[in-house]
């Protein structure tokens, strides 16, 4: 197979929104060789583990966060043909309805860059030292990190060996 | 050995200090035995890292299992699972 050069990633942790139009801009420019570009955006809901959400407060551990995440974005570069990876994620205080999380993924191909889009969500949720405090009415209470997300993250393991035991992604 | 010890979100907030400088007895060398040094505080410290609660340690800023072994100067992270996304 051919040997794509290396995916190019990059990262970034703020407090700022981000811009999903520029971002992908950004990321496609001047790469001819990408096929299909997926974008993951999660969003601030009002109903979490508590009700009434009024905010979210999003503490992570810096140094580590920007790590963690590379190195998620590195391994989904091995598993699938990628030319690029994008993760923004926003720490600080949001409230319903804003933008928390950015994944871009491109690929020659819409199955890897779909895949891939998928695995780095499911790691980031496991693996990446962020903690959601809820504020509500009632005052606040720190997110209970939930099984659902950790046995998401585990399915990759058998998934990945099963289907992409082969280098022929086509 | 000393060592730099990190706590967030929750664990940060329970144990009312964000971090700490720790000069370890010599028989701790392990994540293991770092909690036990932890959790032998009581209190608070005994209810969340003796408990049966679950939390995550990192060393250097790599999740690590219990059995890790400490270096000198390791900047060593405890917190709780994560709910970023």
């Amino acid at each position: 197979m051919d040997k794509l050069p290396q995916a190019r990633i990059a990262i970034s942790v703020q407090t700022e929104d981000f811009d999903l139009g520029h971002e992908a801009d950004v990321l496609s420019a001047g790469d001819r060789g990408i096929g299909a570009m997926v974008s993951f955006v999660g969003l601030v809901r009002d109903l979490n583990l508590a009700e009434d959400v009024v905010a979210l407060e999003l503490e992570h551990y810096p140094g580590m966060t920007e790590k963690a995440l590379l190195g998620i974005a590195e391994e989904a570069a091995v598993r699938w043909p990628l030319n690029a990876v994008r993760i923004v994620h926003r720490v600080g205080r949001l409230h319903p309805g804003e933008r928390i999380v950015l994944v871009l993924t491109a690929s020659p191909h819409r199955h890897a860059a779909y895949e891939a889009n998928t695995f780095i969500m499911d790691f980031l949720k496991t693996r990446a030292p962020f903690w959601k405090k809820e504020w509500t009415p009632d005052g606040p209470r720190w997110v209970e990190a939930r099984d659902s997300d950790l046995s998401a993250a585990a399915r990759w393991h058998q998934v990945v060996s099963k289907q992409y035991g082969n280098t022929d992604h086509d | 050995m000393q060592i730099t010890v990190l706590y967030f979100a929750r664990l940060r907030e329970t144990f009312q200090t964000p971090s700490e400088t720790l000069d370890l007895p010599t028989g701790v060398q392990s994540v293991a035995g770092l909690i036990a040094h932890l959790a032998a505080r009581g209190g608070a410290w005994s209810e969340e890292l003796a408990g049966g609660k679950v939390f995550r340690v990192a060393i250097n800023q790599e999740l690590v299992d219990f059995t890790a072994q400490l270096q000198a100067g390791a900047e060593v992270a405890i917190f709780p699972p994560v709910t970023g996304g």
